[in-house]
């Protein structure tokens, strides 16, 4: 295996130059005693010990940033931390006191707020009520005191700039103003330990920086934040402390300052893995995709590529760029106003996901658990879903068959699971991303399209999933991948076109194709070449 | 932003008027002050028990057995009466407000504590209070020489020129109107149906949020049976028959969202107004009674449409203000 | 991967039959078995097969449009107009007796009422895309409506004699038309459901219906398919009801929506959608048959066994959770 263009991205690639490492801000005088502290935390669920004997410290004023892979236990402290899981064992202490929350209520009146992965809003209650609720100010009859709610909610909104009336319903509201009133929600309480779970997972790139200038201002007002991310840079630009969970165990804790990605990596995998995008050398054949000028009324407009045979063909953007919806009008989901799609210079006519995978186009979408994996069936039957025609013989079932299909690729992809008629529900997410690739490439598809393919699964699965995709190039398949995460993109593509706000923002290809050329187009920065 | 808010109430309100007016216009008798009292006040069982299917609606349950309900609580006060002539109405009333909670609770528990589907268990307990009643009463009937004058006579009482069911259907129906704005149990009802993932988060109790709306439905359910008993003069087995689903159709009329969380006081009891005014301007257009029923479906398949298009729209709006900011 | 070991993958942990064996329709049906054998020690006219062929009438009409509810649940929708179908389809037949058609034309008009209803309430579902709980409330007084609109307090009767085969005729020995007619529809649901490409996309869409369209199921086609046959099985059971009682009023089957529903649901299928079996709904309608003849026999009047039925579709669903949570 070669190392390629990119691979080796240091996380300085996307630190702001003018701002200075996290750590260095805070003056020593501030590091004090921790004002949460758990200890031997260990929580159980059948058949799985989600937590054992683990240990958290957070400090006032201080970010500490827990790492971990998916599974390794993170979810589940912030449920213990937040009253929503009671730990079967272990100390939670407050400034050294020890503490319960037997329920959400109580962690909120010590002062410990989430801003979830999950939105946690309330589309048909106002501004101010989401701010507010489960503790609204009351009247003397306990009567909820409208007027007061509406001024305390002025006051909190104009401290984080954010100019909403209070009394609209929520539904009103864009993603970007609601993310506002989540955090408004966290500050409503006067809290003194924030979490923030993946926060800026849905979030364009200006937004985080506004929640970057965000926590920041809470660090200064001397609250305990434990931010939970994925993303490597936005842990160095802002934690200045770090825990990695590995397996519901303690893997390791401490300054940031004294640790680097590497080190953080091992500690959260257990062994070294070194980011290896794997080599492709093959070039890419004939063209078998051709798209012109589809247009959809409010998603995208005027959009044209092609796509040849063994190539992977990367989709880059920020988040409403209007990518997913692109490959969704492609594959059927929804219909786009005008432009064709041809395959094989065969233009086609595509109004649902059957005409496209019955054309050989087919699409592993973003959110496996909803669109991807239909959980409650077993394993082998969402394999075998599209390709039902397939393995039956005149519309009646023939389960030797679908075992038999089955078997073949989920032995190809090298599935983890106790049994072929397993319900997919029980299955980790990156066996579960296993399952619907497997289902794609038992129709034998022509194009498979992949929508943020390696998101929120773990490292392991995640270097399964690039070396499966170059495979299949190499087998001469066409593959598109939608994806966020730039090392990906640049490791595994053979060209890349961005998107900004619906249009076609570039395409890059060759030496061009480097991390800031595409951050510049996706942003829309003056200036941008190529 | 109000406006658009408002404007599913607002075109509801549209709509009743143009039908009276449309009523007027051939028969002006029925917009008479006297008739359109006797219209509402012959509603006022629907909007009561509409107001409680609302609260049970929103937090994304429904309530089969109301109907069940309201005639059994009807048919133990009827017997309750026969029994004891001399009862006192305070307490006959009191009894039925337990009575109805009561089953109301059960409904509640089984969907709180055992966390079977709302359906299943009020369909389950629709058929099982209806069978009661025929335990209780061996399937007599309780008529009106049987019934004392004064337990017949309290819903027709006229206080200030309208019948004592009329004013306590508004009673009801201002406290809806108060309650649902001004107490955490209202705004936990939106809460829980609009987002119950959320509200765990929140420290809500998404079964006992709607364990209380249960309660407060199968209240107001019991209440509704002895008026309507007391009201007809009449208790038997099948009384109400097949009005649960009436009631489900003044909400969905109303905009209360079947999907939980959506939907306003005003709205159902907007809904509730519009089958009454329906129901009682048939006999006097001159439309067979037996129209009603086909009405009624219509109506209910329409609002439903109408509510699906509305909040779709919205969503487009939305989607492009998103575009906007980001 | 790193330590991939090529392990080997069983098709199945449990075998079919082991799984049977736990499965709700086996509870079900020793539940059935008990009540049988409890009617039979109570009443000694219940082990009679002219007596035991009579009690099949107490719910092979419902059962049959059971069968086609029960793939509607698992779909993940409802149709809560079965019952005004019926009344519907029986009113269109009866209009059609009172213009003189014969037998042929009246089954033909039952069928075509019930498709036609089936097919209002698929196109409110699947095109117009509202929830099918409130639809089929609405379309629910709209065919019942219609029905009162047409017929008003009157009845409509002199259905032609060979009509009457349907719901008063037998086939053979004790075995009525319908009992026949209940059998063969539940052999062709089983199949239809458990053996085809149609029944695992039926599974696909309740358990997931995004996932399935994005599998490549059409959602909505398969939805306005069960939509229709619900319609169907309804008209079908319009003419078997019709031709028992010889006669139509507005009323008719009032109520039964309820009846199929539980039926349905004591048949092991899951309400909120994606799991059930058409032998428990066929386990389901003997459960509710007997129970009712047996109670009959000895005099318990139909309410009361309505009472029984209601603490068994409350109770085969507790008991269960309440076990575990004991356990638990």
């Amino acid at each position: 295996m070669s190392v390629r263009r990119g691979a080796a991205l240091a996380p300085d690639t996307f630190r702001n130059p003018h701002m200075r490492h996290a750590a260095d801000t805070v003056p020593a005088e501030v590091l004090g005693l921790p004002v949460l502290t758990l200890e031997g935390i260990t929580k159980s669920f059948p058949g799985v010990k989600a937590l054992s004997e683990v240990a958290l410290e957070l400090y006032p004023g201080q970010v500490t940033a827990l790492v971990g892979e998916n599974g390794a236990g993170k979810s589940t402290i912030v449920k213990v931390l937040t009253g929503i899981y009671q730990p079967d064992a272990g100390t939670i202490r407050l400034d050294g006191l020890p503490v319960t929350f037997p329920t959400a209520r109580a962690a909120t009146e010590a002062g410990i707020t989430a801003i979830h992965q999950e939105t946690v809003l309330f589309d048909e209650l106002t501004v101010a009520e989401n701010i507010f609720i489960g503790h609204a100010p009351r009247t003397r009859w306990g009567l909820i005191d409208w007027p007061e709610l509406r001024r305390r909610a002025v006051e909190i909104l104009d401290r984080i700039d954010a100019r909403l009336d209070p009394m609209m319903p929520l539904k009103e509201l864009g993603i970007a103003n609601k993310h506002l009133v989540a955090i408004a929600r966290a500050l409503s309480i006067d809290a003194r330990v924030v979490v923030m779970d993946e926060p800026t997972a849905a979030l364009s790139q200006k937004e985080i920086e506004e929640l970057y200038d965000l926590v920041e201002r809470l660090k200064a007002e001397g609250r305990a934040i434990l931010f939970i991310s994925h993303k490597f840079d936005e842990i160095f630009r802002i934690a200045d402390r770090f825990t990695v969970f590995r397996d519901g165990a303690l893997a390791g804790s401490g300054l940031m300052s004294d640790v680097s990605e590497s080190e953080l990596v091992r500690m959260m995998v257990g062994r070294s893995v070194d980011h290896i995008f794997p080599a492709r050398d093959k070039a890419p054949g004939r063209e078998v995709l051709r798209v012109e000028g589809l247009s959809h009324p409010t998603e995208f407009d005027d959009l044209s590529f092609t796509l040849c045979e063994g190539e992977i063909l990367g989709f880059y953007g920020l988040i409403g760029s209007g990518r997913s919806e692109l490959m969704q009008a492609i594959f059927g989901i929804t219909r786009a106003s005008s432009g064709t799609v041809s395959l094989d210079g065969a233009a086609l006519n595509i109004r649902a996901p059957a005409d496209a995978i019955a054309a050989g186009i087919v699409y592993v979408p973003e959110d496996r658990g909803k669109q991807g994996a239909v959980i409650g069936l077993p394993i082998f039957q969402n394999i075998t879903l599209p390709s039902l025609d397939q393995t039956s013989r005149q519309g009646f079932l023939k389960l030797a068959r679908e075992f038999a299909l089955a078997r073949t690729y989920v032995e190809r992809l090298e599935l983890r699971a106790a049994s072929l008629d397993q319900d997919v529900g029980n299955l980790s997410g990156g066996n579960q991303q296993k399952v619907v690739i497997a289902k794609w490439l038992a129709t034998k598809p022509r194009v498979i399209i992949l929508d943020e393919p390696t998101k929120g699964i773990d490292i392991g699965s995640k270097a399964a999933v690039h070396a499966f995709m170059a495979e299949l190039a190499a087998e001469g398949l066409a593959v598109i991948m939608v994806s966020s995460e730039i090392p990906e993109i640049v490791g595994m593509s053979d060209r890349v076109i961005v998107m900004r706000e619906g249009l076609m923002a570039a395409k890059v290809k060759g030496d061009d194709l480097t991390p800031e050329v595409l951050v510049r187009h996706a942003a829309g920065i003056a200036g941008a070449s190529g | 932003m109000t406006y658009l808010l408002k404007s599913r109430e607002a075109l509801l309100v549209g709509v009743i008027l143009v039908l009276v007016a449309l009523i007027a216009g051939r028969f002006p008798a029925f917009v008479s002050p006297g008739n359109l009292a006797r219209v509402f006040n012959d509603t006022a069982p629907l909007i009561i028990l509409a107001l409680g299917q609302t609260v049970v609606i929103l937090t994304r349950c429904i309530d089969l057995s109301v109907a069940a309900n309201l005639a059994l609580t009807g048919m133990v006060c009827a017997m309750l009466n026969v029994a004891m002539p001399d009862l006192p109405i305070p307490v006959i009333l009191g009894l039925a407000l337990a009575l109805g909670a009561t089953m109301g609770a059960i409904n509640g528990l089984l969907v709180w504590l055992l966390t079977i589907p709302p359906i299943v268990v009020t369909l389950g307990t629709m058929t099982i209070y209806r069978g009661t009643i025929f335990l209780i009463s061996d399937g007599q009937w309780v008529n009106a020489h049987e019934m004392s004058a004064a337990f017949t006579g309290f819903p027709r009482s006229v206080l200030l020129g309208l019948p004592m069911l009329s004013w306590i259907a508004i009673l009801v129906a201002a406290t809806f109107l108060l309650a649902v704005r001004l107490t955490p149990l209202g705004r936990a009802f939106y809460a829980v149906g609009g987002n119950p993932h959320a509200a765990v988060y929140t420290g809500l109790d998404v079964g006992r949020t709607q364990f209380w709306a249960f309660v407060i439905s199968g209240t107001l359910a019991g209440l509704t049976g002895y008026l309507w008993v007391a009201r007809y003069s009449v208790a038997y087995v099948d009384i109400a028959g097949g009005f649960e689903l009436e009631v489900v159709a003044a909400c969905v009329i109303g905009g209360i969202s079947i999907a939980g969380g959506a939907g306003t006081i005003a709205g159902a009891i907007l809904g509730a107004l519009f089958l009454g005014i329906v129901k009682n301007a048939l006999p006097v257009i001159g439309v067979s009674p037996f129209w009603q029923m086909a009405i009624s479906g219509t109506a209910i398949v329409i609002a439903v449409a109408f509510n699906a298009r509305v909040s779709r729209a919205k969503g487009r709006i939305i989607l492009k203000r998103a575009e906007g900011h980001a | 991967m790193t330590d991939a070991t090529a392990r080997h993958i069983p098709d199945r942990l449990v075998s079919p039959a082991a799984r049977l064996l736990k499965s709700w329709e086996t509870l079900l049906l020793a539940v059935a078995l008990a009540i049988f054998v409890a009617n039979s020690l109570a009443s000694p006219y219940f082990l009679n097969a002219w007596n035991l062929s009579d009690a099949t009438f107490n719910f092979t009409e419902k059962a049959m449009i059971a069968f086609a509810m029960a793939l509607l649940i698992i779909s993940g929708e409802i149709d809560l107009s079965v019952a005004s179908i019926i009344a519907l389809a029986s009113t269109a037949m009866g209009a059609a007796v009172q213009a003189g058609a014969g037998t042929p034309v009246l089954v033909g008009i039952g069928l075509g009422t019930g498709l036609a209803c089936g097919a209002v309430n698929g196109i409110l579902v699947t095109r117009m895309g509202l929830p099918s709980i409130v639809v089929t409330i609405g379309t629910m007084s709209l065919f019942r409506g219609i029905s009162y609109i047409a017929l008003g307090d009157k009845v409509y009767k002199g259905y032609p004699s060979d009509f009457g085969y349907f719901g008063q005729g037998y086939v053979w020995w004790v075995f009525s038309f319908e009992l026949v007619l209940f059998a063969i529809l539940a052999v062709v649901y089983g199949v239809l459901l458990h053996k085809t490409n149609f029944g695992r996309a039926v599974y696909a869409i309740g358990n997931n219906p995004t996932a399935a369209l994005f599998s490549g199921i059409r959602v909505q086609r398969v939805k306005f398919i069960l939509f229709l046959l619900t319609g169907l099985m309804s008209g079908i059971a319009a003419i078997c009801l019709t031709s028992r009682l010889g006669s139509t009023r507005p009323s008719i089957a009032f109520g039964w929506e309820l009846e199929v529903v539980t039926m349905v649901v004591l048949g092991g299928v899951n309400i909120l959608g994606g799991s059930g079996t058409i032998p428990g709904v066929v386990i389901a309608a003997f459960v509710m048959g007997l129970v009712t003849f047996g109670l009959g026999l000895l005099n318990v009047p139909g309410i009361v066994m309505s009472i029984f039925i209601g603490c068994l579709l409350i109770g085969v669903i507790a008991l269960p959770r309440l076990w575990t949570m004991w356990r638990g």
